[in-house]
């Protein structure tokens, strides 16, 4: 079990209101993603969770039970930190069985999960080793390992994979969401990177400012942003903006639409431009383009599409792929 | 880019180097030499240098004089009683405002090490008539106390700096992986600074063998550490330069050995912090 609620939680530091009031639904096995901009709250979000900062106000309740001043040992919960916080002067399996020594567990059952869970993260031939002489992808197995052996009702990353290398990142990535498929347990995790949120989350919450600008799947973020902060963060690269007459005649104060939904053309369309820097990966052509009004616009075209520095370029947005947003941001 | 260094530079530095250590370490060397005079060479001008008779006698004189031994146990006892005391206080205190700071903690730091700019007289008058009223004259236990209290600021200052370089949240997560307060103190954050602690504990120790006022002021005979053994060769009928070096050589050996063989952890000590 590992259902998560949260009732209105505000959390000031000082005068500084962070979280100004959230309300949260966290279902059992659901692997939910907090993602936003650095310093949206997101980790603040997470830490309050883990009760490792004291709420302001409001509730928090697991499985029912209301933990709000629970201390962090008490939320059966287990986390895993973006520098790994492993303990240094221990080998793998003392930092892998530190939590089932501190709950007093027998040590043959103790040396049975850190084998157990070594098996599932690949680390068997490690045990004896320190932190220190591992890998950054070793050492973050290491942390999730320390986590998994509690079998805590949720897991809670904080932007676990933001210090590895790129192509280690993408493995990890897939490593956690199949730890996810595994264990079927509740896993909350932050991150600033909307791909990691995309690929791997059953519900994205994004953030701005403390406060909950939209909750869903990922498609449905994509396909049915709430307003244009959402819409202009989810989706890479970035959606495109368009404002003034364009806008004024589909009845919207700004137009978003996708690089990946323009119709382009080398003679013409809908709006013209000129092409400012074309990036040709093989597989897709990227175009900058700024827009005769001075609006510059990414586009993306599926495959090549010869075109270059400095040549005139039609884009045309696709049918019913126009997002229409009001003064305030709003999507009509 | 690596400075270039020329030779002649090198070797200038070398010896001003030298020069410079030579200088400090005199005084100490003169006091050895001259535990091995006889009194009359001690007090002879000029002054000989290494072609004096050398003799033991000072150190016979000394043993049979006064009970050595007892005096450097105290000495032990005070040293490393003040300073486990001292740690004892400290790690917690440290603790608290190295992870758990509060708005007032830094003007609480700064107004312990205030304390130790105090001039220690300006307190000995009420110390003494305090410690007379407890009966704590001239007792192990008072002068342990006192010296801890004295060493303080510093144990707690030493240890803050330490405990600030450990990333806050190797301790949060023992925290999340369910350590109580004391466990999280007792299996993480100390074993994590021991070297810091280690250094510490050498720093104080030494600091408190040689603190000379208090324990002048507050100890006569039964708890009379060897900075008192060594004032009671200044006397009033005249000074006795080869016995009183003597006493001196055999007060300061212990800590000078010991000094050495911890240089390494003493320089990482009072250098910590200084270069990330």
């Amino acid at each position: 079990m590992g259902s998560i609620t949260l009732q209105q939680v505000r959390k000031s530091f000082g005068d500084v209101e962070v979280i100004p009031g959230v309300d949260l639904e966290i279902n059992d096995g659901e692997f939910v993603v907090f993602v936003g901009p650095s310093g949206c709250g997101k980790s603040t979000l997470l830490r309050l969770i883990a009760g490792l900062e004291d709420v302001t106000s409001g509730q928090i309740m697991i499985d029912g039970r209301d933990v709000t001043h629970a201390p962090p040992s008490q939320r059966k919960l287990a986390m895993v930190f973006q520098s790994y916080a492993l303990y240094p002067h221990m080998s793998v399996r003392k930092n892998i069985a530190f939590p089932l020594k501190m709950a007093g567990m027998a040590a043959a059952e103790q040396e049975r999960r850190v084998q157990h869970a070594a098996g599932i993260l690949n680390l068997t031939d490690y045990l004896d080793r320190r932190p220190g002489q591992l890998s950054g992808g070793q050492r973050q197995r290491v942390a999730i390992g320390r986590a998994i052996v509690r079998e805590p009702s949720a897991f809670l990353f904080d932007e676990p994979l933001s210090n590895l290398d790129a192509a280690l990142r993408v493995n990890m990535r897939v490593e956690i969401s199949e730890l996810h498929k595994k264990l079927a347990t509740t896993m909350v995790y932050v991150t600033h990177d909307q791909v990691e949120a995309m690929t791997m989350a059953d519900k994205i919450v994004v953030l701005r400012a403390g406060r909950v600008e939209q909750v869903g799947s990922p498609l449905e973020l994509y396909r049915k942003p709430a307003n244009r902060f959402v819409a202009g963060f989810i989706g890479s690269p970035n959606m495109n903006f368009i404002e003034g007459e364009a806008a004024a005649r589909l009845g919207a104060h700004a137009i978003g639409v996708r690089p990946e939904h323009f119709a382009m053309s080398t003679t013409d369309g809908a709006f013209a431009g000129t092409v400012g820097v074309a990036e040709h990966l093989g597989s897709d052509t990227f175009l900058h383009v700024e827009l005769d009004g001075g609006t510059p616009i990414v586009a993306r075209a599926a495959g090549e599409f010869p075109v270059d520095h400095g040549d005139r370029i039609w884009l045309t947005p696709q049918e019913g792929r126009v997002y229409r947003f009001d003064q305030q941001g709003l999507a009509l | 880019m690596a400075r270039k260094v020329t030779n002649s530079r090198r070797w200038t530095f070398t010896i001003l180097a030298w020069g410079v250590a030579l200088l400090i370490f005199f005084p100490i060397l003169w006091t050895i030499l001259t535990s091995f005079k006889s009194e009359a060479d001690a007090i002879a001008s000029p002054p000989k240098f290494l072609f004096f008779d050398w003799t033991t006698e000072n150190y016979a004189e000394v043993q049979s004089r006064s009970p050595y031994f007892r005096h450097f146990m105290n000495s032990v006892i005070i040293s490393v009683g003040s300073t486990l005391l001292g740690l004892l206080i400290a790690i917690p205190a440290a603790w608290s405002m190295a992870f758990q700071p509060a708005k007032r903690t830094k003007d609480l730091l700064m107004w312990m090490l205030s304390t130790k700019m105090m001039p220690a007289a300006g307190v000995l008058i009420p110390m003494y008539l305090l410690f007379r009223s407890w009966g704590l004259l001239d007792t192990r236990l008072g002068i342990t106390v006192v010296l801890m209290l004295i060493n303080l600021p510093i144990i707690t200052w030493m240890l803050y700096t330490y405990f600030r370089e450990i990333p806050s949240e190797i301790l949060e997560a023992a925290r999340m992986d369910g350590a109580s307060l004391m466990k999280e103190i007792l299996h993480v954050l100390t074993p994590m600074a021991v070297p810091g602690i280690a250094s510490t504990l050498l720093l104080n120790v030494i600091l408190a063998w040689n603190e000379a006022f208090w324990t002048l002021n507050l100890t006569t005979s039964r708890a009379a550490p060897l900075t008192t053994f060594i004032a009671s060769y200044s006397s009033p009928e005249g000074l006795f330069y080869a016995k009183l070096s003597a006493a001196s050589t055999m007060a300061i050996a212990p800590i000078l050995i010991l000094g050495w063989f911890s240089q390494k952890q003493l320089v990482r000590g009072l250098t910590f912090g200084a270069v990330k």
